[in-house]
C-alpha cells in the first residue's frame, strides 16, 4: 500500500509550516532515516524523516509552498516491490490517513496512465494534486517545474485566466502566491473533513450512538473552525501567585454584608482573573483592540466574554465594563449570567462582542491549557487550577499558591511582546491585587 | 460650431489607423478616421501590396525565362511590358483601396478627409491638405465628411512613417528616387544604385534585378537586411550575388552626383576605400521617420523619444486622451504591428483585459528572391541576451517538396533556450518561407517548448516539414540530414 506522508506538527501547537525544500527527488529510493524534506516554521527549520523503504513516488506539495497545514499530504512513498507509477497516481485526492486513501479514492482525482514513466510525471498530475486542472502554457509548466513552484498557487493572465510564462516568472521573482493552493484549500477541508459515511466505517456498526447536533454544537463546530483556521495563534504562558489574592478574598467575603440572611456576595477566583483582565487591558489599551481586514479596531471599553460551560455546550455571556466594576458587582452579574446561560435565556447582546475573554478549567484541576480564540476578539486567557507548589524564593524553596494562565493571542491583531506586556499587567494585578482595587 | 463628438477619432487610415476604427466600431464606439491621401496608407496604396504586385510579376517571369528547368518550352522571347506591370500594381492597390473604404463604410466609420490637428484634447480641427499628394491618386472615397472641427473622447494618431531623407542626397523624384518613384517608374533603369538593404531596398533590388537592370546594392553595415540573423542573410547575400546583385557591405554613400539622365555615386567603404558607381537611378531606402509634425502634438506636450510617439505599449500617450499606435509609435514599423498595436489601444480604451504587445514576437517579412521571414531573437540577439542556445537548422536541399518545386537553396533555422526550451527565434530563406513564419509565431505565441513542437505533425510533402526538421535538429534528432 502506498505510504502517504503527511505535513507533520513540529509542535503541538503548530497548525502550518512552510515546505521549505525537498531533498529526494521523484523516482529516488529511500530508507527508513532518510531526510526526505524540511519543514520552516517562523522559528524553527526541521527535518522530515523517512520512516519505511520504498521509492518515493510523488511530490504533492512543492519545495517553497508556505503555509502548509499539519496533516495535508505532502507526498506519497511507493513502498518495496509496488508499481510507483500507480503509487503516484493512488493518493492526489485522499489527503487521509492511510487506510482511508486506498480505501476511497475520489472520483475528482485525475490518475496518471499507469504506464506512465515515473521519470515524466505528467506536468498536468504534478500541478494539481487535487486533480482541479490547471490551464498553463507548456512553457510556463515546465519553467514552474523547473522552478519547483506550485502552478496551482500561480494566477494566470492568459488568455482565459491561463498561467503564461510572465507569472510564472514573476512568481519565480518572488511575486504574491497565491496563499492557499486550489489543491491545498481542497485536500485540507478532506484532510479534516471526511465524508460522513467514511468515518463511520472505521466503527462497528450498533456500536454507537447517533446524536443529531443541535444549533449550538453546530455553532460552536463552525465557529472554533474559522478561528483555528483563519486566526494565527500563539501562547504565552505565566505562574501567578495567589496567596495576597486568597487573602483579600477571604477578607472581602468576610465583609459581606447579609442581605436576606444571606451574604450579598461571594467573590471567586475567577471574579478577580475577571476584573486583573480588565484591569491589564485598561492598562496596556494596544492590546484592546479587533482585527479587521481593513483596519485595527481599538476600543475604549473593555468587554470581556466568560466562557461557561452548560449541558451540551458552552457559551460565553459577556461582562461590560468589566475595568469600572467593582468585584462584588462582577461577581453578582456573572452569577445572573451563568445561571441564564444555563438556562439558554440568553439575549444576544449578552454574549456578543467583547475583545477577549476568561476561559477557566481551574475548578476541574487543569493545571495548563491552551484555548481557542473566540472570534472577533484579539485574545483569551487560559485560566489553570491554584494550587500549592513549591517556588523558589531568596534561594530558598518554599510553598506558595500557584495558578498558571496562558494567553492565547490572534498574532494579526496583538503581538508577541504586547501580549507579553498584557500577561505582565495581569499577573501583577493578581498578585498584588489591592491594586485593583484602588 | 463643433460636430457630434466622436469616441473615438483616428488620425491617419493606413493598416494601423482602418483597423482600430473597425474594431473600435465593433466594439460600439461611434468612429471617425481622419485621411488625407488615401485609405490604406503607404502599406496598400505605395507599400506592402503594391510591390508585392510587382514581385509577382517578377517573379513569373523568372519561372518563364527558366521554363525549360521545368521540362517547357516557350516558343519565342519571353518579354514584358514595364508600364502593363506597374499598371497591374497599381489596380491591385486600388482594389484594396476600394475594399477599405468599402469596410469602413460597412462598419459606419466616418471617413473625414483632409489634414488633421489635435486643437486640445477632446478636439480636432481638420482642414484641406497642404501636402501635394503622390500621383496618380486614387480617388477620395464618396460620402467622407470636410474640413471643420470634430469633438472626440479619444483621439488616436496613426499617421505612420515617410521615407528617410539623407542630406546631400535628398530624393528629387527624377534621379534619387524613394520607394514611391521605384514603384512607379515612367521606365524601367537600366541600371540602378540602392542605398539600404533593409526590407524595401532588397525588395526594390530584387525585382529590378529580375527585369534585367544591373543593380548594386550599398550597405553602410556589414551584413545586408541587418535586422535578420547573420546566417540567414549570408545565405540570401549568396543567392541575391548568383542571381547577379552586386553588394557592398560596410559601405557609405558620401556623395551623389547628378547628371542629365543618370547618377554618380561616391563610396567609401569603412576601411576608407573609395569608389564610384554609375547608374541611371538611385533609389533611397534608408529606413523611415515617424509623422508627428502638424498633428498639435508639441503643443499637447505629448511626450516624444527619436522622433517616435512615447506610449506605455497599450497605445497611451502621458497625455489622458491622445493616442499613439503603429510606425509613428515607434518601431518595427510594419503594417501587422501597427494593426495590432491599434487593436490593443482601442480594446484598452474599452475596458477590455489587454497586454501590451510583445514586440519579440513580431514577425518580419521579405519578398525578395529568395523570401527571408522571421520570428523573435537572432542567434546573435539571444546570446547577448544571456541565453545558452540549442541552434537547429534545416536545408530545403533536404526536403522533398522543396526539390519538386525547383527550390532546392534555403534554410530554416530555430533558436531555442537550452534550459526551458523557449522558442526564442526561427529565421528562414528560401521559396514560400514568408508563408510558413506564421507555424512559428503561433508556436511562440502559446510558448511552446521543443517537446510540442517535436510532437507536432507536419504534412508531406510540405515544405513545414523542415520547420519540424529544424526544431528536431536543434535536439540532436533530426532524420533528413
Amino acid at each position: 500500500m502506498p505510504i502517504n506522508i503527511l505535513m507533520p506538527a513540529l509542535s503541538p501547537t503548530m497548525e502550518k509550516g512552510n515546505l521549505a525544500r525537498w531533498l529526494k527527488k521523484e523516482g529516488d529510493k529511500i530508507k527508513a532515516g532518510d531526510v526526505l524534506a524540511e519543514i520552516e516554521t517562523d522559528k524553527a527549520t526541521m527535518e522530515v524523516e523517512a520512516v519505511d523503504e520504498g521509492t518515493l513516488a510523488k511530490i504533492v506539495i512543492a519545495a517553497g509552498t508556505s503555509d502548509v497545514p499539519v496533516n495535508q499530504l505532502i507526498a506519497i512513498v511507493a513502498g518495496e516491490g509496488e508499481d510507483v507509477a500507480s503509487a503516484a497516481a493512488s493518493g492526489g485526492a485522499a489527503p487521509a490517513p492511510k487506510a482511508a486513501a486506498s480505501a476511497a479514492p475520489a472520483p475528482s482525482a485525475a490518475p496518471a496512465p499507469a504506464s506512465a514513466p515515473v521519470a515524466a510525471p505528467a506536468a498536468i498530475a504534478a500541478a494539481a494534486p487535487a486533480g482541479a486542472r490547471v490551464f498553463a502554457s507548456p512553457l510556463a509548466k515546465r519553467l514552474a517545474k523547473d522552478g519547483n513552484i506550485d502552478l496551482a498557487r500561480i494566477s494566470g493572465t492568459g488568455p482565459h485566466g491561463r498561467i503564461v510564462e510572465r507569472d510564472v516568472k514573476a512568481a519565480l521573482a518572488g511575486g504574491a502566491l497565491k496563499p492557499a493552493t486550489a489543491a491545498s484549500a481542497s485536500a485540507a477541508p478532506m484532510a479534516s473533513g471526511m465524508a460522513d459515511e467514511q468515518i463511520k466505517k472505521l466503527f462497528q456498526p450498533g456500536t454507537y450512538e447517533e446524536i443529531p447536533h443541535d444549533s449550538m454544537r453546530k455553532t460552536i463546530a463552525r465557529r472554533l473552525v474559522e478561528a483555528k483556521q483563519t486566526i494565527p495563534h500563539f501562547y504565552l504562558t505565566v505562574d501567578c501567585e495567589l496567596d495576597k489574592l486568597m487573602a483579600l478574598r477571604e477578607d472581602v467575603n468576610k465583609g459581606a454584608p447579609e442581605v436576606g440572611g444571606k451574604p450579598a456576595y461571594k467573590v471567586s477566583v475567577n471574579d478577580f482573573v475577571i476584573k486583573a483582565l480588565a484591569m491589564a487591558l485598561k492598562k496596556v489599551p494596544d492590546a484592546n483592540v479587533t482585527w479587521t481586514e481593513g483596519a485595527m479596531l481599538k476600543h475604549s471599553t473593555i468587554d470581556l466574554g466568560v466562557a461557561v460551560s452548560i449541558p451540551g455546550g458552552l457559551i460565553t455571556p459577556v461582562v461590560r465594563n468589566a475595568d469600572t466594576k467593582s468585584l462584588s458587582a462582577i461577581s453578582n452579574e456573572m452569577k445572573d449570567l451563568a445561571a441564564r446561560a444555563r438556562n439558554r435565556k440568553l439575549k444576544p447582546d449578552e454574549y456578543q462582542g467583547g475583545t477577549s475573554a476568561v476561559s477557566n478549567l481551574g475548578m476541574f484541576g487543569i493545571k495548563h491549557f491552551s484555548a481557542v480564540i473566540n472570534p472577533p476578539h484579539a485574545t483569551i486567557l487560559a485560566v489553570g487550577a491554584g494550587e500549592q507548589r513549591v517556588v523558589v524564593k531568596n534561594g530558598q524553596p518554599t510553598v506558595a499558591n500557584v495558578m498558571s494562565v496562558t494567553l492565547s493571542t490572534d498574532h494579526r491583531a496583538v503581538d508577541g511582546a504586547l501580549g507579553a506586556e498584557l500577561i505582565s499587567a495581569f499577573r501583577h494585578y493578581i498578585e498584588n491585587p489591592m491594586a485593583m482595587l484602588v | 460650431m463643433a460636430n457630434a463628438p466622436y469616441d473615438i477619432l483616428i488620425i491617419g487610415g493606413g493598416p494601423g489607423g482602418y483597423v482600430s476604427a473597425i474594431r473600435a466600431a465593433q466594439l460600439g464606439f461611434k468612429t471617425a478616421v481622419v485621411e488625407r491621401e488615401h485609405l490604406g496608407g503607404i502599406c496598400l496604396n505605395w507599400g506592402c501590396i503594391p510591390t508585392k504586385a510587382l514581385l509577382r510579376s517578377a517573379e513569373i517571369f523568372h519561372y518563364a525565362q527558366h521554363a525549360e528547368d521545368y521540362g517547357l518550352k516557350i516558343e519565342g522571347k519571353v518579354t514584358f511590358d514595364p508600364s502593363a506591370v506597374i499598371k497591374r500594381s497599381r489596380g491591385v492597390s486600388a482594389q484594396l483601396n476600394g475594399g477599405v473604404g468599402f469596410l469602413l463604410k460597412k462598419n459606419k466609420v466616418d471617413v473625414i478627409w483632409g489634414e488633421a490637428n489635435i486643437t486640445k484634447v477632446g478636439e480636432v480641427t481638420v482642414s484641406a491638405s497642404k501636402k501635394p499628394a503622390v500621383q496618380p491618386q486614387h480617388p477620395a472615397p464618396k460620402g467622407v465628411l470636410g474640413e471643420g472641427v470634430y469633438a472626440a473622447k479619444h483621439i488616436i494618431v496613426a499617421t505612420g512613417a515617410r521615407p528617410r531623407v539623407l542630406p546631400g542626397i535628398e530624393p528629387d523624384g527624377k534621379l534619387i528616387w524613394t520607394y514611391f518613384e521605384a514603384m512607379n517608374p515612367p521606365s524601367f533603369p537600366k541600371s540602378l544604385v540602392v542605398m539600404g538593404s533593409g526590407a524595401i531596398g532588397i525588395e526594390f533590388a530584387s525585382f529590378y534585378r529580375t527585369m534585367g537592370c544591373e543593380v548594386t546594392v550599398v550597405e553602410v553595415l556589414p551584413q545586408i537586411m541587418p535586422v535578420e540573423d547573420a546566417e540567414i542573410a549570408a545565405v540570401a547575400r549568396k543567392r541575391f550575388e548568383k542571381a547577379g546583385i552586386k553588394i557592398m557591405t560596410s559601405t557609405k554613400v558620401v556623395k551623389v552626383e547628378k547628371g542629365a539622365n543618370d547618377v554618380t555615386c561616391h563610396v567609401e567603404d569603412d576601411k576608407g576605400a573609395k569608389q564610384v558607381l554609375k547608374a541611371e537611378r538611385l533609389i533611397s531606402a534608408v529606413g523611415v521617420v515617424c509623422n508627428t509634425e502638424g498633428l498639435g502634438l508639441e503643443k499637447l506636450g505629448v511626450k516624444m523619444d527619436r522622433g517616435a510617439v512615447v506610449t506605455d505599449g497599450k497605445g497611451r500617450t502621458n497625455v489622458p486622451g491622445v493616442y499613439a499606435i503603429g510606425d509613428v509609435a515607434g518601431p518595427p514599423m510594419l503594417a501587422h504591428k501597427a494593426e495590432h498595436e491599434g487593436v490593443i489601444c482601442v480594446e484598452t480604451i474599452k475596458g477590455l483585459h489587454t497586454h501590451a504587445m510583445e514586440k519579440t514576437m513580431i514577425p518580419g517579412c521579405t519578398y525578395c528572391h529568395p523570401q527571408v521571414a522571421s520570428v523573435g531573437l537572432t542567434e546573435a540577439k539571444a546570446k547577448e541576451a544571456g541565453h545558452t542556445v540549442k541552434v537547429g537548422r534545416f536545408s530545403f536541399v533536404g526536403n522533398g517538396k522543396a526539390i519538386a518545386l525547383g527550390e532546392p537553396e534555403g534554410l530554416v533555422k530555430t533558436i531555442f533556450d537550452a534550459k526551458s526550451g523557449k522558442l526564442l527565434g526561427a529565421h528562414m530563406v528560401g521559396a514560400e518561407v514568408t508563408e510558413l513564419i506564421q507555424g512559428y509565431v503561433i508556436a511562440m505565441n502559446l510558448e511552446t517548448t521543443e517537446e510540442e513542437l517535436i510532437h507536432t505533425v507536419f504534412p508531406h510533402p510540405t515544405l513545414s516539414e523542415m520547420m519540424h526538421e529544424s526544431v528536431m535538429d536543434a535536439y540532436g534528432r533530426v532524420i533528413h540530414s
